[in-house]
């Protein structure tokens, strides 16, 4: 399988810009930071989550709770998939009882991790409000959902893959548009 | 991640160390699933396991019984009293019967050594083995190695000997399979009536005395002297038993520094093991059976995951 970046979308500069406008878009909907907690989806959307959290506090003050999540036993393609995902850390240190949670995660498409994800978060406990942030939409939904803060949208192709690329794990921060051949 | 290499899991000698890791890492994450408020997950919608039982168990019954329904299979129990094996059905006649109405995983304890293996190459089910005569019990040896992995971090150079009835045992030799394929060094340590001869062409080490395999070792997994399968004639009496191989305080004491010790269950308490050793701290007994609901989680998870392609 051979890989072709066709375009950068977001640089390193651009991707810092884009995580301050959805911290005070954040900030903005919920008018504060009272009740409100972000919890991000692994793997990159944890990162994403902590980034996010730092730049409200910095905004707003005060402690962001956070908390991290794995959809994996909640995933609808358990008995489809060819690979075999692993299963990661769920570790969410609060309760999510009537809070405002907002989920991240790095690219919104078929919706279906969002779907597990809600899931996932409705047995551990009965959150007040789930919003959903992300950092690129490319389209494509199979699931009703639609994000309430979105980084960029990015118009694809099924054979094009949007790859978030971050300081954390892969060394730099960038969103690339990639075309998959099979 | 590629699909998990096994269809079954008959025993710990066919599978590598990298498997065995990857058991473990998934039963890590099993674990927090245990410690939410609502602890299950709809993993498994679907899947019908079968549980039989052909011996008595407590423990293993019970934990494949809750791993099961945390990850939401059904789950259907059968135990040998009061089956049709007593009107004189063939084991895979009966086995045959039941996968014809549709399961998909069979969990099975039998006293004979290899019925598992003997059924894997008869019926479509997915099969795991809780037990087969004296042979293997996978599903112990992996929760003793998470829990030993938990405590010192790596099994590399760990040393650990397994004391008592090894030739009864099946947690025995899945122990051995599984702590030398993780690095540990493993032996044996019982009267020599209980250790069969070929023992030593696993790579392990023998001793006959309890006070040696205190003084060169880190772990202790006491086995339970398995009263039921004993032949007369192959020690004394239990107080001679208890008196020469029995783990006690002031056995341990001797020790340089305490060990971490282990016992599969059911103890027999004030016979290989005292009250007071069992109860201690640096016993891990109570820590092995919550992992071993965690470890039946991974391993159900994996081979059903890698059912679909095979």
């Amino acid at each position: 399988m051979t890989d072709k970046i066709k375009s950068v979308i977001v640089d390193a500069q651009g991707f810092e810009r884009t995580l301050t406008r959805l911290a005070h878009e954040i900030i903005e909907r919920n008018r504060g930071t009272k009740d409100l907690a972000l919890i991000g989806m692994q793997t990159r959307g944890v990162f994403l989550a902590t980034r996010l959290a730092k730049q409200i506090e910095k905004i707003e003050g005060g402690d962001i709770p956070l908390g991290t999540l794995d959809v994996t036993l909640y995933r609808d393609d358990f008995r489809t998939r060819l690979k075999q995902p692993k299963v990661q850390v769920t570790d969410i240190p609060f309760d999510i009882y009537d809070i405002n949670l907002v989920l991240v995660d790095d690219v919104l498409y078929t919706g279906r991790t969002v779907r597990a994800a809600m899931d996932a978060l409705m047995d551990l406990n009965r959150p007040h409000r789930i919003q959903l942030a992300v950092l690129v939409d490319r389209g494509h939904r199979e699931m009703p959902i639609r994000p309430d803060f979105v980084g960029k949208n990015v118009p694809t192709s099924i054979n094009e893959e949007v790859r978030v690329r971050m300081q954390e794990i892969d060394g730099e921060d960038a969103v690339l548009l990639v075309e998959v051949s099979p | 991640m590629n699909p998990f290499p096994h269809k079954h899991l008959l025993g710990l000698e066919d599978y590598t160390a990298s498997d065995i890791t990857r058991i473990l890492d998934t039963a890590e994450s099993m674990r927090e699933v245990l410690d939410r408020p609502i602890r299950k997950v709809p993993t498994l919608r679907g899947i019908t396991v079968v549980n039989l039982f052909f011996e008595s168990s407590t423990r293993t019954r019970i934990s494949f019984e809750l791993a099961e329904k945390r990850l939401s299979a059904d789950t259907v129990n059968f135990s040998s009293t009061g089956s049709s094996l007593s009107k004189g059905e063939s084991l895979l006649d009966t086995v045959q019967n039941i996968e014809a109405m549709k399961t998909d995983v069979v969990v099975m304890r039998h006293r004979s050594p290899g019925a598992p293996h003997f059924l894997s190459k008869h019926i479509s089910s997915v099969i795991i083995n809780a037990g087969d005569g004296a042979h293997e019990h996978p599903t112990q040896a992996l929760l003793d190695i998470l829990t030993l992995r938990q405590k010192f971090g790596d099994l590399k150079g760990l040393r650990v000997t397994i004391v008592g009835d090894i030739a009864h045992s099946r947690v025995a030799l899945s122990n051995i399979y599984g702590l030398k394929k993780m690095g540990a060094h493993v032996k044996l340590c019982g009267p020599a009536t209980l250790i069969p001869r070929a023992a030593e062409t696993l790579g392990v080490d023998i001793t006959h005395s309890i006070e040696e395999a205190i003084a060169d070792s880190d772990v202790l997994n006491v086995l339970r002297l398995q009263l039921e399968r004993q032949e007369a004639g192959l020690f004394p009496s239990l107080r001679e038993y208890q008196k020469y191989f029995g783990l006690t305080r002031t056995r341990l004491e001797k020790a340089d520094k305490p060990l971490t010790i282990l016992h599969p269950g059911p103890i027999n308490r004030g016979v290989e093991i005292t009250s007071d050793v069992a109860d201690s701290e640096h016993a891990l007994i109570l820590n092995q059976v919550t992992n071993g609901v965690a470890v039946r989680m991974a391993v159900l998870y994996l081979l059903c995951g890698a059912k679909q392609e095979s």
